[in-house]
């Protein structure tokens, strides 16, 4: 799979020299990079690298001890989840929070809370433009479930559904927001290869189909290598190398790592 | 004698029965299909409107009279307007297995040399690129769902809108056009062109014209009364004829609604949506549906279960006699209204059959307890027989005269002859006209007095019912000269739910050996209740335990075999259960999953020769296809059982 896509070159998210520590553990250490528009961005390393830190700085679950972060040209150097939701960015988790005991429809429903509009006495009553507002959402949320074709799960209960199948109706509810930047953590984590190559076309798809940017997370090397335009690789808390697949799998840093040689 | 609001029989063509359907019942619906979780119905109106706009944009990409249009997608509104606007144009729709592999689907683009796909999405537009490196002459490919293929830049690609679009302005600036081209058109045009599966060597394109097509769906619509309210659901491939008759032909002719499920795996839930009124399946459905069902209530309390037990007995007895509308007495009927309020309407309801009128099975023999078990929950289940070749309805059976053993007397029109070889011989208006290209094939079914050769071999019993045995070339005898009808015995196999395919060997041998393939959900769902750990199919067809079920099964189908004294002597003496499930994909099955026995027979030459040769175990070593093309390895030492045997039972007087 090779991808030869035309990127409007603009940063959308920027990150410079952010470090971020626990107590005494420094989590990540100097990291500059960026997100441009419509690229799909891999952040890979070994298990303790710092990736997911480096997610939850994005996501404004963490801030930074030093450096910033700006996103469409906004400095920012703390954001609450919330703020980060308003400002179209949405994320997937590795070990998925979902509701269990609610219909696939209903947890994909769930992502658009965001978007509705009228009271919630209006809503629990179904009246004039609730009813109307409802209606335009579910639509969204059928259209999810098409692309992702889960049609066949509609009603059933997440929690009764296989690992993958969950994966895909947590990737729905994310898409539910309609986000301009996409944060996957680990989106192939714990799935087979026919699961796992599911959902790297549903990954191409998104991005091309919503044109929604997306920074994905993983340990799997050869799964990022095939989709990314960009590989950010992280070891350590530090990053170590950043450019083009090709460019990366050619990095004699970033093969020490991976083979495990002395720092 | 047509019946009233049928078509005249000056709509002699798919497209003209279109255009009197729009302007007598405008806003009747024509298809339905499930999208985006909603209903969407187009009308018999919108449906000839798409249809004008297609057929002038396929004439501006350069189709023209006698081109043959592939026709690739599962059943999709667009791609039944493509069929029509193609036809439209006197052009022949050749409708394609969509789960075919790329390789699979060469020799029929070489064979029909079609420069025309009209494919449902990106999988099938990999697979006609794939397809063009050896057809260079494919040189035009619409496709109906553009997700995934934005960034195909390949010359001669084309999305349905975009084709849509030039329909439009070539509408607006040649209004004439679809009339005249409809004009053109003829009963005798060749309308279609299938291709047959083909149990042996490479499949044959069948040539049908409009009159063969018509005729044979008239006779049908006439037989059970069929009107324009019908509800029929289209889930089965287009290219298989069953299919292609029943959503598409006859619903043309009859101007019933054709409903499009929303996937393949929602169709179970959209059948119990849509309630279709006229249903045809292959046996195969019939028996995944009983296969839910029995899982179903094995997981079921005790009270459910025993109920569930006592009125099918009593169902099996009662329930056929009713449908027949034969005397049975007020307090069994009583009985039976009973259970239909606590068991036979709830399962109807739960498969979605609660509106059947009619309910067709054909492609293979069913089990009689299969049969059995739908006509006594009050399904009116019928048989029917005929094939690709003779446009489907050859045979059908009345209603207060169906049995589970034939097929019923000839259909109106078709004159049925048994060959001194036992081979059953055709002559009806609908049989092909030829196949394509291939004079010598032709020359071998189609005799010179216009007898079609069906290659199965059946006899014509006291009441004038056809009973297929076997095919005529399957048929063998044992090495004692006994009757040996391997699908016979396969099929008793089949009707365990936990058994999903059989292979029968004993043609020239002393004794019949068999190959078993589980049904991975039921033997699974089996295992699970009862605590047993399994790591996936290789594993769980090996285990003991399964070898100890499957080994009742054969106990059962063999005690069966002996209760009949032509075939005592083809009790199953060994046994084994396959470690890998017969897959089209490997040739193992056709597209419409019969066994390919001689090939089976010869890839598993070592399982056969240990099963003969009495050996206790054998390691066997097997290449697996899968989906996307890639092959793997999977490898198994399979235990050999030897069944117990019954001698034959004397029959009583």
């Amino acid at each position: 799979m090779s991808r030869t896509r035309h990127h409007n070159e603009s940063a959308l998210l920027k990150v410079e020299r952010a470090s971020l520590t626990f107590g005494g553990v420094k989590a990540l250490t100097d990291i500059s990079f960026d997100v441009r528009e419509h690229e799909i961005r891999a952040i890979i390393g070994p298990n303790g690298a710092g990736k997911s830190s480096l997610l939850n700085l994005i996501n404004g679950v963490y801030a930074p001890v030093a450096g910033s972060i700006s996103y469409r040209g906004q400095v920012r150097s703390r954001m609450h989840p919330h703020e980060a939701a308003r400002m179209g960015i949405a994320r997937t988790f590795q070990s998925l929070a979902l509701f269990k005991g609610m219909s696939v429809l209903d947890n994909i429903m769930t992502g658009r809370t965001l978007k509705m509009r009228s009271g919630l006495l209006a809503q629990a009553l179904r009246i004039g433009p609730a009813a109307r507002e409802e209606i335009a959402h579910r639509k969204v949320v059928e259209r999810i479930i098409d692309f992702l074709e889960i049609q066949a799960y509609r009603r059933q209960a997440v929690g009764t559904l296989s690992y993958g199948l969950q994966k895909r109706v947590d990737l729905g509810r994310a898409l539910a927001l309609e986000p301009e930047l996409l944060l996957l953590d680990e989106p192939m984590a714990g799935m087979n290869l026919e699961e796992k190559q599911d959902m790297c076309r549903f990954i191409l798809d998104v991005n091309e189909e919503f044109g929604t940017t997306i920074v994905l997370i993983e340990h799997d090397m050869s799964v990022v290598m095939d989709i990314s335009d960009r590989v950010l690789v992280l070891d350590y808390g530090r990053k170590i190398g950043d450019g083009t697949p090709d460019e990366v799998r050619a990095d004699q840093n970033v093969i020490n790592a991976y083979l495990g040689l002395a720092h | 004698m047509a019946q009233e609001g049928m078509a005249p029989t000056a709509a002699d063509t798919f497209p003209k029965l279109l255009i009197w359907h729009a302007r007598v019942r405008p806003d009747h619906p024509a298809l339905r299909e499930k999208d985006l979780g909603v209903w969407q119905t187009w009308s018999w109106s919108q449906l000839a409107t798409e249809v004008r706009l297609l057929a002038g944009a396929l004439h501006t990409q350069g189709v023209v009279r006698g081109d043959h249009v592939a026709i690739i997608g599962e059943n999709r509104p667009r791609l039944y307007a493509a069929m029509l606007a193609s036809q439209a144009l006197g052009a022949v729709a050749v409708p394609m297995y969509q789960d075919a592999t790329a390789p699979q689907m060469v020799h029929v683009f070489q064979d029909a040399q079609i420069a025309y796909a009209i494919v449902e999405d990106q999988e099938q537009v990999d697979k006609m690129l794939e397809v063009r490196e050896q057809c260079p002459e494919l040189a035009h490919i619409v496709f109906d769902d553009p997700r995934g293929l934005r960034n195909y830049d390949q010359h001669g690609l084309v999305s349905y809108e975009q084709l849509r679009e030039r329909g439009i302005e070539f509408a607006a600036a040649n209004p004439q056009f679809f009339d005249e081209q409809l004009a053109l058109g003829v009963a005798s045009d060749t309308a279609a062109l299938f291709y047959t599966s083909g149990t042996t060597g490479r499949p044959k394109g069948v040539v049908q014209t409009y009159a063969a097509l018509i005729d044979r769906v008239r006779a049908a619509t006439e037989f059970d009364q069929l009107g324009p309210d019908e509800d029929v659901l289209a889930y089965l491939p287009l290219a298989w004829i069953g299919q292609n008759i029943f959503s598409y032909a006859q619903a043309l002719y009859t101007g019933y609604t054709v409903n499009c499920p929303e996937s393949p795996s929602t169709v179970s839930n959209d059948m119990r949506e849509i309630g279709p009124t006229y249903y045809f399946a292959p046996p195969r459905v019939f028996e995944g549906m009983l296969t839910q069902v029995m899982i179903r209530m094995e997981d079921a309390g005790r009270v459910k279960r025993k109920l569930f037990e006592h009125f099918m007995q009593f169902g099996r007895r009662i329930g056929g006699r009713i449908l027949d509308q034969k005397p049975v007495s007020a307090l069994w009927r009583l009985w039976y209204a009973l259970g239909d309020i606590l068991i036979y309407g709830p399962i109807r309801n739960q498969l979605g059959l609660s509106r059947v009128k009619v309910a067709y099975t054909a492609g293979e023999a069913i089990g009689p307890d299969l049969f059995s078990f739908y006509r006594s929950l009050g399904v009116n289940l019928k048989q029917l027989y005929g094939s690709t070749e003779t446009a489907v309805f050859v045979c059908m059976q009345p209603d207060g005269q169906v049995r589970a053993d034939s097929v019923g007397p000839p259909a109106a029109g078709v004159e049925l002859r048994i060959a001194d070889n036992g081979e059953v011989l055709v002559r009806s208006p609908g049989l092909l006209k030829e196949y394509h290209h291939n004079p010598e094939a032709t020359a071998d079914v189609l005799d010179a007095e216009g007898w079609f050769h069906t290659g199965d071999a059946g006899l014509l019993d006291a009441d004038g019912h056809l009973r297929i045995i076997d095919r005529a070339a399957d048929v063998g005898r044992l090495a004692d000269g006994t009757l040996f009808a391997p699908k016979y015995i396969e099929n008793k196999l089949k009707f365990f739910p936990q058994i999903k395919e059989a292979v029968a060997f004993g043609d020239g041998r002393a004794q019949v050996c068999a190959f078993v393939n589980i049904d991975f959900e039921a033997v699974g769902n089996w295992a699970e209740r009862r605590g047993l750990p399994y790591t996936g199919y290789v594993d769980l067809a090996g285990k003991p335990e399964v070898l100890d079920l499957v080994a009742g099964c054969v106990d059962k189908v063999n005690a069966d075999l002996a209760a009949d004294p032509l075939l005592a002597n083809s009790q199953i003496h060994r046994f084994l259960v396959l470690h890998k499930e017969l897959d089209p994909d490997d040739d193992e099955l056709t597209r419409t999953r019969k066994v390919r026995r001689r090939f089976i027979a010869q890839k598993y030459q070592v399982l056969v020769d240990a099963l003969y040769g009495g050996r206790a175990s054998q390691y066997v070593e097997t290449e697996v296809r899968f989906e996307d093309g890639r092959v793997g390895k999977v490898a198994a030492t399979l235990q050999l059982r030897t069944a117990r045997t019954f001698s034959p039972v004397a029959r009583a007087a």
